[in-house]
């Protein structure tokens, strides 16, 4: 643990000393390191990108794919109710947080062991991994609204007031993906399996969520409760509602940030934990 | 109190044998050892200090003291504990023991180019870089003409740096991190790497930095460099300090360290090619004159190297040979202990036994730096016994070569004491 505390020659005094226990997020200093959080977010985009023909493009073309994708197996063969939505805006409605969130949760799991040789040669409040990998992905959930307000559009919707509850609603999936991912790349740093996992979890949390299907194919009561565990349906439905109208978010929303909250708490702590064995066991 | 810089005691670092190295742990090896600990809690008279057994100390109770603006040398082998000092002072790991107080940033440079990115280019990862290194954006930008310029790839600096040649590559990593302006700055081996010409201008601005009071620590295999740029040393040893004294002095004790494991590799019965080989490697060592191992002979002394091996059957037309090589890659020469024509009569023709081949390497031949050394054991053109082109590295020091009177790096894995003449033809 280290305390930085001005001397009076004014030179910072840091003092090494073994760390114990649970240490509280030292907000200060991350905030002292917010050049690097940019550079490390700059980075990702710019390299994601480089050397490809269609470059920020595929921010475009990704969504728009699996739009289509889902529009004709769920929306034309399997004849999906979409809550009297056109399928393609149903779908990709709820499709936009969900890959922001599965971008974010996906990079930010694997992005402690991606920069070991950082973490082994360079002290930086290490929080500024997972969350330079949330922003970027920020990038492209950024460019992708813009393909999502041209298909509103095309089918004659138009931002309301309500669009507003948008900026909300991407913080609590920002904070959702962060939340998991926190523990997820501590995790990571000691136990491989959780890179060959996040796959899979990630499949199955999106059937789990309402992106292809309406949220009344679950039968209310306590099943809907239970439902709302799974924080990305609040997300989604007020995601939905936000642009869209329709059912607005209820109790499963409450339900849905207090999970995000206990998973956002425990993940910082316990990434607070191990972040100084990092170093050691990467 | 404010002359001090860094202040550490008892500082203690301890490992999970394997743990920083081999892959991490699975969740199913953590489930067997669950399960495992789970049953020895029926089992009695364990009580649980087999645990010890996994782990290492890297350091041990270190405690020193660095004066603001000093420049101190640390030194010692492989797994001394230099780069975890270096670690925990820098804030990379936490010790697990004991305490310290650091006043001032540190900047380290722990590896050159730590944080490049291939894809991006060279503009590009002189902000990424600097920024990963600790420096503000407006300090990159106005250091940036000066970066460039010292790395000597303005042309290029628009390309992606996966294009660079290594040279350029290493200029500009170092170039960033030689503008920090950290108060303490951290320095592990960068001088390490790159050509001649290169290492000579990192000296440089280490010097440079040196003057300008700030206080460094600067760590080194290369002796001669921890001579130049430093007045006093600490030898560590197996997590230890051993000693702190001038440089001059903590060399000559580092060198002389009887106690030396390395300058000797032994193949372990598994490494040795097969079971039914019949050249079987025992030993390669170093030797200096007085017939000790060492990882470090002096130029100006000569020294020697010796395979030890069994032949577990006669065979003819054997030769054993040695390859020195420079860590580069380049060769500097291949030997074989049957050129002469006296021994290639008295011994192409070898009885089983067991064998020592010793050759000795003439004073005032090698350059300083470090050399690795292959060896060879083959029947010419028909079959080959055994080899190892990485057998063993060691440090060829400078002192008492010739030329010692400019201190500055030559040229060329050789640096022979030659008969020059000089004549005053006219005057």
């Amino acid at each position: 643990m280290e305390s930085t505390r001005p001397k009076s020659n004014n030179l910072p005094v840091i003092t090494l000393k073994p760390s114990k226990g649970w240490l509280a997020v030292d907000f200060k200093e991350l905030w002292r390191y917010r050049e690097l959080v940019f550079f490390l977010t700059w980075r990702d985009i710019k390299v994601r990108y480089k050397q490809a023909v269609l470059g920020i493009g595929w921010a475009i073309l990704q969504p728009l794919l699996t739009v289509l994708i889902f529009t004709v197996i769920f929306g034309i063969l399997l004849e999906t109710p979409s809550q009297d939505l056109p399928y393609p805006l149903f779908a990709l409605s709820a499709l936009l947080p969900w890959q922001l969130f599965a971008t974010a949760l996906q990079r930010s799991s694997v992005s402690l062991v991606g920069n070991a040789n950082l973490i082994t040669k360079i002290y930086f409040p290490r929080l500024a991994i997972p969350l330079s990998t949330v922003f970027a992905a920020l990038v492209d959930f950024g460019v992708s609204l813009v393909v999502l307000f041209g298909v509103m559009a095309y089918y004659r919707y138009w931002p309301t007031w309500n669009t507003l509850w948008l900026v909300p609603i991407v913080l609590l999936t920002i904070l959702t993906a962060l939340a998991v991912g926190l523990w997820f790349s501590a995790l990571n740093v000691q136990y491989r399996d959780i890179q060959h996992m996040v796959p899979f979890i990630i499949q199955v949390w999106m059937y789990a969520s309402p992106i292809v299907y309406p949220i009344e194919t679950i039968p209310a009561g306590i099943w809907r409760v239970l439902y709302g565990l799974n924080p990305m349906v609040g997300v989604i439905q007020g995601f939905r509602w936000a642009l869209l109208g329709g059912s607005p978010p209820d109790l499963t929303m409450l339900i849905s940030v207090g999970v995000v909250l206990v998973l956002f708490v425990s993940g910082l702590y316990y990434f607070r934990r191990m972040e100084k064995t990092f170093a050691d066991i990467v | 109190m404010s002359d001090i810089a860094i202040r550490v005691e008892n500082i203690s670092k301890r490992y999970r044998i394997g743990l920083a190295q081999s892959r991490p742990d699975t969740l199913r090896d953590l489930l067997m050892a669950n399960i495992r600990r789970v049953g020895n809690l029926f089992r009695r008279g364990d009580n649980g200090d087999s645990d010890n057994l996994s782990h290492i100390w890297a350091l041990k109770g270190v405690s020193f003291e660095v004066a603001r603006g000093q420049v101190l040398g640390i030194v010692g082998r492989n797994g001394a504990g230099k780069s975890t000092l270096l670690k925990i002072l820098s804030r990379v790991t936490d010790p697990t023991e004991g305490f310290g107080e650091i006043h001032g940033r540190v900047g380290s440079l722990l590896e050159v180019g730590t944080g490049f990115h291939p894809e991006l280019s060279g503009r590009e990862n002189i902000y990424l870089n600097g920024a990963i290194l600790g420096m503000r954006r407006e300090e990159i930008d106005r250091k940036f003409d000066e970066i460039v310029d010292f790395s000597e790839v303005e042309k290029f600096i628009d390309t992606p740096v996966k294009r660079y040649s290594s040279g350029m590559y290493l200029r500009l990593a170092f170039a960033v991190a030689a503008h920090l302006e950290p108060e303490i700055l951290v320095v592990d081996e960068v001088l390490a790497v790159g050509d001649a010409e290169f290492q000579r201008k990192c000296l440089g601005k280490m010097s440079d930095v040196a003057q300008e009071g700030r206080t460094v620590l600067f760590v080194s295999h290369n002796m001669s460099a921890i001579q130049r740029l430093t007045q006093e040393t600490i030898v560590l040893d197996q997590g230890k300090i051993v000693m702190r004294a001038p440089t001059t002095e903590a060399v000559d004790f580092y060198l002389n360290m009887g106690l030396t494991k390395q300058g000797e590799r032994f193949w372990e019965p598994e490494e040795r090619s097969d079971a039914k080989s019949r050249f079987v490697p025992v030993a390669l060592r170093v030797l200096n004159p007085a017939g000790e191992v060492v990882d470090t002979v002096k130029a100006a002394e000569g020294f020697a190297i010796e395979l030890e091996y069994n032949l577990k059957v006669p065979i003819s037309g054997l030769r054993v040979g040695l390859y020195m090589m420079t860590t580069r890659g380049e060769y500097v020469f291949t030997s074989f202990d049957t050129d002469e024509r006296e021994k290639f009569e008295d011994f192409t023709n070898r009885d089983a036994g067991h064998y020592i081949s010793r050759c000795f390497i003439p004073p005032n031949l090698m350059n300083e730096g470090r050399y690795v050394l292959g060896v060879n054991a083959s029947v010419y053109r028909i079959q080959r016994f055994f080899q190892d082109d990485k057998a063993l590295t060691f440090t060829v020091d400078a002192t008492g070569a010739p030329g010692m009177q400019w201190p500055e790096q030559r040229l060329g894995p050789v640096r022979p004491k030659l008969n020059w003449q000089i004549e005053l033809k006219e005057k």
